[in-house]
């Protein structure tokens, strides 16, 4: 049980994210298995699966939220995180809600903004958005990081056919600098040439202290 | 250091954009104090002999109200697992929540502990006592409270729990205060409590932000 941002023993160079036999619980209930994957710059992965196979809470545990009952996350990079919710307070208006990021990140505001065609809505409260424009928002907040690592847990949710397009040439370009991506999607999504992994239900393994 | 202080001013212009919460606490203080002369009579000896302990008990009552928001808000709409990858360590992270939760509820409680303080015929030569007997107490209680509140953070009732395990932990730090604060009457020293006081603050100030962390490590796991 180790997770290192250092660089981990007798891992190639160019491995962003290696991630060896991650077995986790919740409660009794065994929700991955023995995940093996590893992930270079410039590539892309989706995780697919039925509902309920752990493929959030497989990209929790990468980013380190969530402790894995065996197996190691070797990670070299920063990541950046974009969850089920999108976390923008009501109140606030977008840029505010923006703030942080661009205080600890190392993007452009208007450049991320402008990607997402968001700029005229920058000065809105976020409670007025609608939640296609919110999850925009959120991405937003992903590009602002500059991290290299792009954990996005079904980024398209609420988007239309446009706003899909232009997050996936907003993906397209994060690859070419070299960075990096998983993504949880039930949708088809623009990424080009992409790996898929596949989880497997667990749901009918019985529970620990039936077998 | 840089995303410490970012987190500070993050939750200040958060409070100040939804300002009900620290007037919440607020008027909850200020009513509270005032219920005692409608209920103990308008006696003006009796109530200076009580002035100091209303003061303490409506100042701790009144710390509790926005607790449950602390983390309960951040957790609800996914702004803590962004606050737990910010790099910091999560006791950093329970630290920086504690210290603007004193910044917006223990500093305006002591700017309306004058007038309260006033109103219950406290002398103005025992308020500098009572104000820094209660700067240091609140300081205290706010790192109490952001512990318990992260220890329920996600519990089912944690609303409910929240007061049964702070008001108990909360006990020295209203005995010492209301000790230091009653010496003024009483024509004794406060030094002894004073420091009893300060040191429920320098106990609180490393364990509390360290047993918060772990509670919001397991909110988010």
């Amino acid at each position: 049980m180790n997770i290192s941002a250092q660089t981990g023993d007798g891992l190639t160079a160019q491995h962003l994210l290696d991630v060896r036999d991650l077995t986790v619980f919740r409660g009794d209930r065994l929700v991955l298995d023995g995940v093996s994957l590893h992930l270079d710059a410039g590539e892309a992965m989706i995780l697919t699966g039925p509902n309920g196979a752990g493929k959030s809470t497989l990209l929790r545990t990468i980013a380190g939220l969530r402790t894995p009952d065996s197996g190691t996350v070797i990670r070299k990079t920063e990541l950046a995180w974009l969850g089920h919710q999108d976390a923008l307070k009501p109140g606030l208006t977008l840029s505010q809600n923006l703030a942080l990021a661009v205080k600890l990140g190392s993007g452009s505001l208007e450049e991320a903004l402008d990607a997402l065609d968001l700029t005229t809505l920058a000065d809105l409260p976020a409670r007025l958005l609608s939640s296609g424009q919110k999850r925009r928002a959120a991405f937003a907040r992903v590009m602002l990081s500059g991290a290299p690592l792009w954990l996005l847990d079904e980024p398209s949710v609420g988007l239309d056919v446009a706003s899909i397009d232009r997050l996936g040439a907003v993906m397209a370009t994060h690859r070419q600098k070299g960075g990096a991506m998983i993504v949880t999607t039930h949708v088809p999504l623009p990424l080009g040439e992409a790996r898929s992994h596949e989880l497997p239900s667990l749901a009918n393994v019985e529970p620990l202290w039936l077998s | 250091m840089t995303a410490f202080l970012a987190l500070i001013d993050r939750d200040l212009r958060l409070a100040f954009r939804f300002g009900a919460d620290t007037l919440a606490s607020l008027l909850f203080f200020v009513l509270c104090g005032s219920l005692f002369p409608l209920a103990l009579g308008p006696s003006p000896d009796l109530l200076r002999h009580m002035g100091p302990g209303i003061v303490w008990v409506c100042a701790l009552l009144a710390s509790l109200l926005p607790l449950d928001r602390l983390f309960g808000s951040e957790l609800e709409d996914g702004s803590l697992d962004l606050l737990m990858l910010t790099g910091l360590p999560p006791s950093a992270v329970a630290l920086a929540k504690m210290v603007a939760h004193w910044l917006t509820t223990g500093l305006p409680l002591l700017v309306a502990s004058v007038p309260l303080g006033i109103m219950l015929g406290i002398k103005g030569s025992e308020l500098p006592l009572l104000l820094g007997g209660l700067a240091l107490g609140t300081m205290s209680l706010s790192l109490l409270g952001g512990m318990a509140a992260s220890i329920v953070l996600g519990a089912r009732r944690g609303g409910v729990l929240l007061p049964l395990l702070v008001l108990p932990l909360a006990t020295p730090v209203l005995i010492f205060g209301a000790a230091s604060s009653y010496a003024g009457q009483l024509g004794t020293s406060s030094a002894a409590s004073l420091d009893l006081l300060a040191a429920c603050l320098f106990a609180c100030l490393p364990l509390c932000p360290l047993a918060a962390g772990q509670g919001l490590k397991a909110a988010v796991g």
